[in-house]
């Protein structure tokens, strides 16, 4: 009964440390070690995998524990265009969510501000998606812009498309998928940061005269950088290990595969996981290396 | 002339990005109500049958079944572990807390893909037979850490005055946790459970890595698509919907009423 605990602890907090660091580690423990077992190991498991080699057997899906560093390279030599392309693609997607997330926020943070049902009512919007599978909404446009549809026949007879050419399939489709599904996780935290902005400081700025856009860039944008850095981050890292949009059997088509696709087309139909799992390691670490140079560059390190 | 275009571009630009965010969702609801003969991609007639006749396609209802256990059976685990988490973090000091924040912050910044290969990777080392419970097990993994962020949000606000009133009149340690903590936390937990559940009823990534011959609605969803997805689940997914947005609205109005009658 570690809650119950819990009230004795904190009785005197200079008077016994050591008790009060006991009912936390009664209380850390148990998630503590959940996630140690289970996203932690999987990780040291994934390297494991990583350098596995091919069975003497050569059974199909059978490895032996090895050291063989050359699956990454295989991996690497394999895959590039993939790799390279998911985080094009994810660099793009996590861009234009920005620039459709951000006035959203903004008005719903700043504008709606004095009207709080309104603003309820658009969060709820803005939350809405989440509520419907993801696959199910990535799927409709696929039925919106399928080739036969009105949509993509509206698109041909205007001229967008030649008579032969379609949405789906395209980088754009997926790009467009990836960036729509994921602009709830940029405008909630460009919101929460938004939310809190004291309006006197744009109202200085406009009495200093600066002109609105030298407002917004000197002191609205600053200070709704946090929730920036947060939203950016929470598109970028899903998206870029995303293979729903890139499917062919959603907006995919044949050149658009992502690391996620390979990863998961390794797994499941090659089943060869030392492939898989060099991909997967590979793309951890990249985003690592990314997160930890942004983190820094934009000079936030409390991300929790 | 006082008409500006400066007033109505914010308002013009949010509406429209909102009406792209809702085109799918609408979409999605009105082909639940197509009467389909083969595929459900072109709009033939009107009908009211794939709603009266949900479960039409036992899969779809079968693997909806299951979404909906795995997200309580998960949600149930992730809340427990993630409440005492939070607490700890919020009203203790503990020496690790540094390592103990980084291995939360980990999961949320781990795309899907590696957390269900990694974990997939360890069954398969380790020789456990997917299905059910390695979903589950992934579920509390991938969701324990959004429960902590939002619990801890709700302990920081925590008055602490309070519990020490409770104790000052002789509460034992139980009664303060369950009659004081306990209840003021409720909201906060709630929410979390509120988010863990969602994430779980709609993940598709991690599940998909980690369920075997297991299957679950998203997954279901994911498979039909390469044939054409049935307007069951159309049906489903739009049922889903309207639920969770009246749970919302109910939620709202709850609040906005307690906020009028704390200020009255």
């Amino acid at each position: 009964m570690a809650f119950v605990a819990l009230g004795q602890g904190s009785a005197g907090n200079s008077a016994a440390p050591t008790k009060a660091s006991r009912v936390a580690f009664i209380l850390l423990a148990p998630g503590m070690i959940y996630l140690g077992l289970f996203f932690l190991t999987p990780l040291v498991s994934l390297v494991i995998t990583s350098l596995k080699t091919a069975s003497f057997t050569g059974e199909i899906g059978m490895y032996d524990y090895g050291f063989q560093v050359s699956n990454y390279a295989y991996a690497l030599e394999q895959y590039l265009p993939q790799i390279t392309r998911s985080f094009v693609y994810a660099l793009i997607a996590t861009l234009m969510a920005l620039l459709i997330s951000y006035p959203i926020a903004y008005f719903i943070g700043v504008k709606a501000r004095a009207k709080p049902i309104l603003q309820a009512f658009l969060l709820t919007l803005v939350i809405a998606p989440f509520f419907i599978s993801f696959l199910l909404r990535t799927f409709a446009w696929k039925q919106i812009f399928s080739n036969e549809s009105p949509a993509t026949q509206f698109l041909q007879s205007i001229g967008v498309l030649a008579p032969d050419q379609y949405v789906i399939g395209s980088s754009f489709a997926v790009i467009a998928g990836l960036t729509y599904n994921f602009i709830p996780f940029m405008t909630l935290p460009i919101y929460t940061s938004l939310e809190r902005l004291d309006t006197r400081l744009v109202e200085a700025g406009a009495d200093l005269y600066a002109t609105p856009a030298q407002t917004f860039w000197k002191v609205t944008f600053p200070l709704s950088l946090p929730g920036v850095i947060s939203g950016t981050l929470l598109t970028f890292i899903p998206i870029s290990g995303d293979y729903v949009s890139a499917s062919r059997d959603f907006l995919g088509g044949s050149d658009t595969a992502m690391i996620g696709n390979v990863v998961e087309a390794n797994f499941f139909r090659i089943q060869d996981y030392p492939t898989a799992s060099a991909l997967s390691v590979m793309l951890m670490a990249a985003i690592v290396v990314l997160v930890s140079v942004y983190v820094r560059k934009s000079g936030t390190e409390e991300l929790l | 002339m006082k008409f500006s275009l400066g007033k109505w571009l914010l308002p013009t630009y949010v509406a429209l990005a909102f009406i792209f965010t809702m085109i799918p969702i609408g979409y999605t609801f009105v082909f639940s109500f197509n009467k389909v003969e083969k595929s459900n991609i072109a709009w033939k007639e009107f009908t009211f049958d794939n709603w009266l006749n949900m479960c039409g396609q036992p899969v779809v209802c079968e693997a909806f079944g299951n979404s909906v256990a795995i997200a309580i059976i998960s949600t149930l685990i992730s809340t427990g572990l993630g409440t005492a988490i939070a607490i700890a973090l919020g009203r203790y000091k503990f020496k690790g807390r540094a390592a103990t924040n980084l291995l939360l912050f980990l999961p949320m910044a781990t795309p899907e893909v590696v957390m269900g290969a990694g974990l997939a990777a360890q069954f398969l080392n380790v020789g456990i037979s997917k299905g059910f419970w390695t979903i589950v097990v992934a579920h509390v993994m991938f969701t324990l850490s959004f429960v902590v962020v939002t619990v801890k949000a709700r302990v920081a606000t925590l008055d602490p005055r309070l519990e020490e009133a409770g104790r000052d009149l002789y509460a034992n340690a139980s009664s303060v946790f369950w009659r004081i903590t306990f209840p003021l936390l409720l909201p906060g937990i709630m929410a979390a459970a509120m988010l863990s559940f969602a994430l779980s009823f709609d993940d598709f990534i991690i599940t998909q890595f980690n369920s075997g011959p297991e299957t679950t609605f998203p997954k279901f969803v994911y498979t039909a698509a390469a044939r054409g997805i049935p307007p069951e689940a159309n049906v489903i997914g739009s049922l889903v919907f309207i639920v969770a947005i009246a749970i919302v609205m109910i939620v709202q109005v709850r609040a906005s009423l307690k906020a009028k009658k704390l200020r009255a």
